[in-house]
């Protein structure tokens, strides 16, 4: 076997490892799997009729639930990588990482074993969500190649929060700090376009959530999957992702080479 | 300096290693002949960890030169991480999967072929006695077994040498013997080792040779018979019916200790048969009975206290404590 043939094969092992762990841990899978399903909820039935208004008049619950499906979609991918970066800190605390780091496979192949588990995870809760959204009454005008594009910007962005969490997983001291510090990416979705349209914001805050990245990717979503006017909105989505997952990627390679699991005595 | 072996076993020379201003590892030389054990013995934060983290490819030296069955550790870890098992002191198991499951995930990392990896699993599964739990999840395992499992994963790819770092430290005694039968038979087999240990009598039933290392410097090396042999804490301890007997032999044998609590002589002792019998020939000159006679022969212990100058260091360069303290 050549050596990318002896990577692929160690990246794949470590697949089916993080994916047997998501198994083994099914209060968490079921608990990131689960957030955003119960948020759907109270967006829709809480929040909904009240926020369907603003939207225009003669609108309600179900104007705002077709709003808010993109938002939610980005929540389930904000609470997916939370896990990775729980998983990717306990793997870095334990006592397993040294043994990986002393036998003659990919370095990389644990990260990519993560990084692979956790798009799989992502998607499946995705799905899982649609189903839900679209049990509720969630209608869209989205043909066979705008739910293609919508899948594809959710996994290209998926992607860049999954390598930003796996560095997040990296640099955290403990499985504690790995399991708070994505919090962050939840609030910066809440100060986007996900959920209200940024129009409504006062000025300063309205700036600053035009021109962060979850408001293009919600927008293109948005367009993709409701007919909207998508507009530079996909260029900015899609250069947010990758430059995104450009500099975690350097960032988590970095840590993972540098940092030792267990402190040295 | 120790010879070098050809291109087979350990060899490390001068290894230098500090954290921060804190110099853990000083000029280390060592050399382990393939097949054999080395016990590298030492009190916690004497740089042993260190050694083994540096020789299997997990921390950088600052300086010396390292080669792991003909591969440079620098220039070439994958080599030498493609020749070595390595089980640490902290469990290095993933708990989320069963124990066949760790083995088989070791099968597929050192890319046996699918059915090579299963007989290799099934035949450590028996090895160490842990078919039975083969499909349990680790969190119900104990610790001995988490032990067992951790080494059979070092030995999933049969590697030529092993490192173990304090293997039975935290074990139960019938535990720790099934340890050191399995250490005694890979040796057996003609795999090299290297272990850590703070236990003097492991190191006395494992090891060919020991090297001991106190504050990051190898302070005295050689077979376990050499370093007893290079100690005088040869002594016959006397026992005695009465007080009178015990100070009459006081009096006839004036290098002797009394211990008049116990009624006990203690007589230094060169380990030769004709000393002690010189000795009994002398009391029973002078009509003084000896109830009860009993040898003690200098084991590592008191080798250990003599080369590390009588005290056992604390983690951090504490100073001297008292004899025997923190073990």
């Amino acid at each position: 076997m050549t050596t990318l043939a002896y990577a692929l094969s160690d990246s794949r092992v470590m697949l089916r490892r993080n994916l047997k762990h998501q198994l083994r841990y099914p209060s968490m899978t079921v608990m990131l799997i689960g957030m955003p399903i119960v948020l759907l909820l109270l967006f829709v039935y809480v929040f909904g009729g009240q926020l369907g208004a603003g939207l225009g008049a003669h609108l309600g619950r179900h104007a705002y639930l077709d709003y808010v499906v993109p938002g939610v979609l980005l929540i389930t991918v904000a609470s997916v990588v939370q896990g990775t970066s729980i998983m990717v800190a306990m793997d870095m605390t334990g006592g397993i990482i040294d043994r990986f780091r002393t036998m003659a496979i990919a370095r990389a192949s644990v990260l990519i074993g993560h990084v692979l588990g956790s798009l799989v995870q992502a998607l499946a809760a995705m799905g899982v969500l649609i189903g839900v959204a679209f049990g509720l009454g969630f209608r869209s005008s989205a043909g066979v190649l705008e739910w293609l594009a919508a899948i594809g910007a959710l996994a290209l962005f998926g992607l860049a929060l999954i390598w930003l969490a796996v560095a997040l997983g990296l640099a955290a001291k403990s499985v504690e700090t790995a399991s708070n510090t994505p919090m962050v990416l939840l609030l910066l979705l809440f100060l986007s376009s996900g959920f209200v349209s940024t129009a409504t914001m006062p000025t300063g805050l309205r700036q600053f959530a035009e021109y962060q990245p979850f408001t293009p990717v919600a927008d293109t979503l948005r367009g993709l999957l409701s007919g909207a006017a998508i507009g530079d909105h996909a260029i900015a989505a899609i250069a947010w992702s990758i430059g995104i997952a450009a500099v975690a990627y350097f960032w988590a390679i970095c840590l993972y080479n540098t940092r030792r699991a267990v402190e040295q005595r | 300096m120790t010879s070098m072996p050809a291109a087979t076993g350990i060899v490390a020379r001068d290894v230098c290693k500090s954290f921060g201003d804190h110099l853990v590892l000083d000029k280390v030389s060592l050399a382990v002949e393939e097949g054999t054990v080395l016990a590298l013995l030492g009190p916690n934060g004497a740089g042993k960890t260190t050694m083994v983290r540096i020789l299997s490819t997990l921390v950088l030296a600052d300086s010396g030169s390292m080669r792991i069955a003909g591969h440079d550790v620098v220039t070439d870890p994958d080599g030498a991480r493609a020749a070595i098992g390595v089980t640490g002191q902290f469990s290095a198991v993933d708990n989320l999967l069963t124990g066949a499951e760790n083995l088989q995930l070791m099968a597929d990392l050192r890319h046996l072929d699918r059915q090579a990896g299963r007989r290799r699993v099934s035949e450590l599964l028996e090895q160490f006695d842990l078919t039975d739990a083969a499909h349990k999840l680790l969190s119900t395992y104990s610790g001995g077994m988490r032990r067992r499992l951790d080494l059979a994963m070092t030995l999933v790819d049969q590697p030529r040498v092993i490192f173990l770092d304090e293997p039975t430290t935290g074990l139960d005694p019938r535990s720790r013997r099934t340890m050191w039968q399995v250490i005694r038979e890979l040796a057996g087999s003609g795999v090299t080792i290297l272990l850590t240990t703070q236990y003097l009598d492991e190191a006395d039933h494992l090891a060919d040779q020991v090297a001991v290392l106190d504050h990051g410097r190898v302070v005295a090396e050689g077979t376990p018979a050499e370093l007893k042999r290079r100690i005088p804490g040869g002594h016959v301890r006397l026992h005695f019916a009465g007080p009178d007997l015990l100070r009459s032999a006081a009096r006839l044998i004036p290098a002797a200790g009394p211990d008049q609590d116990r009624l006990v002589l203690q007589v230094p002792f060169d380990g030769t048969a004709g000393s002690v019998r010189e000795l009994l020939d002398e009391l029973h000159r002078a009509h003084i009975d000896v109830e009860r006679l009993t040898v003690h022969t200098p084991d590592l212990d008191d080798v250990f206290f003599a080369v590390t100058g009588g005290h056992v260091s604390a983690q951090h360069d504490q100073g001297p404590t008292p004899q025997g303290a923190g073990r």
